[in-house]
């Protein structure tokens, strides 16, 4: 396991630097320059920092496909209460916790009732989008002070790192710490190669997976934030379709859509991969409709690679034993 | 081992069955009714025609799921297939205004069976999960279809007006699209309950392992149930052109949502191996009935979605309470029987 | 070996399988002959499931032949196997719950009507007609959700009927039926029998296998060790083949004096499943529960470990109530379960062997949630010395290890919580000759340093040899209590088919 995790994010390394080195060449420097790589972390803000909890969230066996649509329904919320006159300093919290409700609504429903998350954050993906049409319709809320949007537009200040990749970098410490040195982490791992010997050694598997999915919501929610405050503007259709770019990310960094494998580094890498292939087309005027494409073939490539390379091997060594 | 048991059994199941298709109507009956209430031309014929041709796409596209639904697996990428199809339907009917309607009909075909091919493929032949595969497809198919439109339009002008007179047309006072949509509902309806292949589907999706050891060829079902529902979105892309007229690379998007969620609500298990195409169908009027019925009532379509998002949830935690009570209520008739 | 006269329909000749580097079946020979029982004994893990999927199709032998009438078969899956005629009913049928009784009994081979559609009716009326040749009544239309085992397997006869099978293979059929259902089953293969079918009779119950068979082959290892006619054969010569040593020489338990009353289990009752179940163990004790696959026994343990509820009754602890339901309650109180299934329940097998053994120890390791660098290695270090795990590293998945030394993991596992409380549930299943001792004499020395032992065994003889007491489930209620001096195979086994105290 440890060797195929070498493998595949040694091949992760090389791709990036494979990318770099095109985009340099491509773009005559363009790529590596300071204010190419601000953009390139303001892109891959948000997707990094949902991919976070996802990747707990999927090396625990399960899905959240809702993440984008908690996204702009936090975004929406944002822009009415704005309009209603809340001051920015409560509005931000209540969104925080809003998504954390929304994430323990997805978790309730797949630890209390047994439902299978797919099922039920395509549920929710429709009814969270939804509400934040109910709340804000097709209006856009624009007018927020620049002390906030400069959170989101801005580096911070003598570097060209922009501020939401900071807040990403404390947290992704964070987050890593949680899953590989802490016995919240082994629980997660436990639970998703083997829930039922999870259960059977004693391992808290609903409340462990409840935390995940509320993790998940109120990171989307934050994403939310980061993402009304990068374009200065609440809507309710921000972050449309953003999930597949998240679940790719997490794919791609080498977690298995089966649960239990998986390491928050493969992860980062696999965000920073398809950022830095997607600035690089950008560079290169490749229309955004073929960004999706390549997003959307990565993410076909990350799952095949390991269920043929796995299919390969036992084929050559026989069949699985009983 | 009495002769009782199995019949209370045999009632039981039958009645689970029977209770969702008569809490549909139901439901039907308590949006409709206030609803023509408010405004009586809703129940007029015109107005059944708008409501039956508005639920027509949907109920097409939750044929085809239903197939794929009852192997336990999802096609997310109806909503792109059916765009790209509608795309490029119209794209040959613009470009060939001479081509016959029903081999123009077929172009829309093609390419759904395509999209379907490679759904099939990676799913079966791959074996990777459904969900990952045709999140990644419903990109990739609505990327290509972007690409291939750069940007541009095709309106009812360049299209040939027996096109338009298909989508528009009535037979009997019904329109053409509503029975084409009955027949291709009647046919899945058919194929999954009389054909062994069919029945094929209900029992992967009801035990994969158990399949398998009874000789099922799993994998050339599973593509299979994949083709049909891709094929199906190409066609219900060929008959969106018809009836709008209006198409650019846009069309359908976010209609797997809608697709799912009809197939739920009309009691399709998301475990697989139960639900009927008839249910789905009823589950899809049901949801372009409410949509209608928000019109009339001028509550703000933005609800639209939201009430699709809530009644999928519904609908998934009432089966799961059901199967529960039902499971703790056979455990405790075996006790009964010892 | 003397091949019996007749003209056998189906062959296994000098079969061999291996998984990854474990021989499941080396060089067996088996024969079938039409209109005869041929019972295939064994213990757990000596190859006769290996041996079962392989006539299935399930798997293909590594060398060896499969001949069926005399020719060379190459079964590519499960559905060339049933196209031979052969027909295998599993310990639990795998049915299509969703789907009517008759579709399961006719799944792929649908009768058909103009237009090749199925004909619905005609599957029913011929579904009733097997039934009636059965001889049961079961309604062809119901879908088969909640059969129960008896009445699954009624259906898998049928369907095996249904084409016409030259070969049924039933493996531990009546592992799970009550005696009225085994009499009925017995009738049916009887049937089946004098039609001319050859019939492979799986079975650990050794008067089932007198009456049923003529002939027996016995594995042991893998191996074919002794094969021929039942005549003249008695019950402790079989289990001689199939244990290959005394008896007396494997189970070391040795005599303790009972203390207080560590698990005490008062009216325990889940519906459906167990009901009113008291019983104590004490401390130095080593309790036996046995009773048939199917009684209740694992069901029991899962509920006082908390994985399943409960409807009724309390549990205690060392005098202490217990919160049932909930498995870090026990494990708190002081228990440990050593599931039965070891793959799936005891262990992650993806994961190392350090991880596993640390499993059930993550919260006393950490220090504010951390886990300190080593900590999981240390603690697996000191164990796998103690038990002697085999293993290359410690950081290698628990799926590379040998059953026996995935057994001393899951042990490790408990016994690095210094259990008060031990349910072990059929501890040695599937594992060494050597290993399995080992495991006894562990046992034994736990009840020496004062631990309560609960022990679910399937094996007599290790029931017998290791308990100080032996309790008896039955269809989900506890029907016997013998003491250690009372225990004998014959009261045990009566006392599983629910007939306590018949005998001496």
């Amino acid at each position: 396991m440890l060797e195929r995790f070498a493998r595949w994010e040694t091949a992760l390394v090389a791709l990036l630097v494979l990318v770099a080195v095109v985009g340099q060449i491509r773009t005559g420097g363009a790529f590596l320059d300071g204010g190419n790589l601000f953009y390139l972390g303001l892109d891959i803000g948000e997707v990094a920092l949902i991919a976070l909890p996802l990747t707990l969230v999927v090396v625990s066996g399960e899905i959240d496909l809702s993440v984008a649509s908690v996204l702009g329904l936090s975004s929406a919320v944002i822009g009415e209460l704005w309009d209603a006159g809340w001051t920015l300093e409560a509005i931000l919290p209540t969104v925080v916790v809003l998504g954390a409700v929304c994430g323990a609504v997805n978790g309730l429903l797949v630890t209390r009732l047994g439902l299978p998350s797919l099922a039920v954050t395509i549920g929710t993906l429709a009814l969270y989008r939804g509400l934040a049409l109910v709340v804000l319709g097709d209006r856009a809320v624009a007018d927020f002070p620049a002390s906030f949007t400069e959170f989101g537009t801005a580096p911070v200040p003598g570097t060209w790192v922009p501020w939401p990749i900071l807040l990403c970098a404390v947290l992704a410490v964070a987050f890593a710490i949680t899953l590989h040195t802490s016995s919240f982490g082994r629980s997660v791992y436990a639970i998703g190669s083997n829930e039922e010997g999870a259960r059977f050694s004693g391992i808290r598997v609903k409340r462990v997976k409840l935390t995940l999915f509320v993790l998940t919501g109120a990171m989307s929610a934050l994403a939310g934030i980061v993402y009304t405050f990068r374009f200065s503007s609440a809507r309710a259709d921000n972050g449309v379709g953003l999930e597949l770019a998240v679940v790719a990310a997490v794919l791609l960094g080498g977690v298995s859509i089966f649960g239990g494998r998986g390491t928050l580094g493969g992860v980062l890498a696999g965000v920073l991969l398809l950022g830095g292939l997607r600035n690089v087309l950008i560079l290169d005027d490749v229309s955004t409709e073929i960004l999706t494409v390549v997003t959307g073939l990565l993410l076909l490539v990350s799952v095949l690679a390991p269920a043929l390379t796995a299919r390969v091997r036992t084929s050559s060594t026989g069949r699985r034993s009983p | 081992m009495t002769a009782v048991a199995p019949s209370r059994a045999r009632r039981v199941a039958a009645l689970v069955g029977r209770a969702r298709e008569l809490g549909i109507v139901v439901a039907l009956a308590l949006v409709i009714i206030p609803t023509a209430l408010v405004n009586p031309r809703f129940v007029e014929a015109q107005g059944i025609r708008d409501l039956l041709l508005n639920a027509s796409v949907v109920a097409v596209l939750a044929a085809g799921q239903t197939l794929v639904v009852v192997t336990r697996n999802v096609d997310l990428s109806v909503g792109s297939t059916l765009g790209l199809s509608a795309f490029l339907t119209a794209r040959v009917f613009a470009d060939h205004p001479d081509v016959p309607i029903v081999l123009g009909l077929l172009v829309g075909v093609g390419v759904g069976l395509v999209c379907g091919v490679v759904n099939g493929l990676l799913v079966a032949v791959g074996r990777v999960p459904s969900l990952v595969v045709t999140l990644g497809t419903l990109h990739v198919f609505r990327g290509v279809d972007f690409a291939l439109a750069q940007g541009t339009q095709i309106n009812a002008s360049n299209l040939p007006d027996d096109l338009l007179d298909l989508g528009n047309g009535r037979l009997f006072g019904v329109p053409v699209l509503v029975l084409i949509t009955l027949a291709v509902v009647a046919a899945a309806a058919l194929y999954l309950r009389s054909y062994r292949s069919g029945r094929d589907l209900y029992a992967i999706g009801s035990n994969p392992e158990a399949a398998v050891l009874a000789g099922i060829p799993v994998p050339r079902r599973v593509f299979t149930a994949f083709l049909l529902s891709g094929t199906v979105a190409g066609l219900a892309g060929a008959l969106w052109v018809a009836r709008y007229g209006t198409v650019d690379a846009a069309a359908g998007t976010g209609l797997e949502l809608q697709v799912v969620a009809a197939v739920v609500v009309g009691g399709v298990a998301i475990f697989g191996g139960s639900g009927t195409v008839v249910g789905a169908a009823l589950g899809a009027l049901l949801l372009g009935t409410i949509a209608s019925c928000l019109v009339v009532l001028r509550v703000p379509a933005f609800w639209q979605q939201a009430i699709s998002g809530a009644l999928l949830i519904g609908a998934i935690t009432v089966d799961r309470l059901l199967a529960l009570r039902l499971a703790r209520e056979l455990r405790g008739r075996s006790d009964h029987d010892a | 070996m003397d091949l019996p006269q007749e003209q056998p329909l189906v062959v296994l000749d000098r079969v061999s399988k291996t998984f990854g580097a474990v021989a499941a079946l080396t060089d067996v020979t088996l024969a079938l002959v039409p209109g005869e029982a041929h019972a295939l004994l064994g213990e757990n893990g000596a190859g006769k499931s290996t041996l079962i999927k392989t006539l299935a199709g399930v798997h293909r032998p590594d060398s060896g032949r499969v001949l069926v009438d005399g020719e060379e078969a190459r079964f590519s899956g499960p559905a060339d196997a049933r196209a031979a005629g052969i027909a295998v009913i599993y310990q639990e049928p795998m049915l299509f719950g969703d789907l009517s009784i008759a579709e399961n009994v006719y799944t792929g081979r649908q009768p058909l009507r103009a237009g090749r559609r199925i004909d619905t009716r005609a599957m029913h009326a011929h579904t009733a007609a097997l039934f009636d040749r059965l001889g049961v009544a079961l309604d062809p239309v119901r879908p088969a959700r909640g059969l129960s085992i008896a009445d699954q397997q009624v259906v898998e006869i049928a369907k095996a009927l249904s084409f016409d099978a030259r070969v049924v293979v039933m493996d531990e059929p009546t592992a799970a039926l009550s005696a009225r259902e085994v009499d009925r089953l017995f009738e049916v293969v009887e049937v089946l029998r004098a039609q001319g079918t050859a019939v492979l009779f799986v079975s650990h119950r050794l008067d089932e296998v007198f009456a049923l068979c003529r002939r027996a082959t016995v594995l042991r290892d893998g191996e074919h060790v002794w094969d021929g006619p039942l005549d003249g054969e008695t019950p402790d010569g079989l289990v001689r083949r199939m244990v290959g040593r005394e008896l007396s020489a494997l189970f070391p338990k040795q005599d303790t004096t009972p203390g207080e009353v560590l698990l005490d289990v008062r009216r325990l009752t889940r519906e459906g499943v167990f009901t009113d179940v008291s019983f104590q163990v004490r401390a130095g004790e080593i309790v036996g529960l046995s009773g048939l696959v199917g009684a209740g026994r694992s069901e029991v343990a899962r509920a006082i470990f908390g994985i399943d509820p409960v409807d009724a009754g309390e549990v205690r602890v060392g005098g202490r109530p217990l919160r049932l339901g909930s498995p870090t309650a026990a494990m708190a109180a002081g228990i440990g379960l050593v599931p039965e299934d070891r793959r799936q329940q005891g262990l992650v097998v993806d994961a190392s062997v350090e991880r596993n053994v640390a499993l059930a120890s993550l919260g006393r390791l950490s220090r504010f949630g951390l886990l300190p660098r080593g900590a999981e290695r240390r603690l697996a270090q000191d164990w796998s010395l103690k038990l002697r795990i085999k293993t290359a590293r410690l950081g290698a998945p628990a799926a590379t290890l040998s059953g026996g030394n995935q057994q001393k993991v899951v042990l490790a596992k408990w016994l690095s919580r210094k259990p008060s409380v031990l349910i072990v549930d059929e501890p040695t299943r599937g594992i060494d000759v050597g290993t399995k001792a080992e495991v006894h004499r562990l046992l034994s020395e736990l009840a020496g340093e004062g631990v309560a032992v609960l022990m679910i065994s399937s094996e007599m003889p290790e029931v017998l040899g290791m308990a100080d007491r032996v309790l008896v489930m039955h269809e989900g209620g506890l029907v016997d209590d013998i003491a250690r001096a009372d225990a004998t195979e014959e009261r045990v086994a009566l006392a599983a088919a629910g007939r306590p105290g018949v005998a001496s």
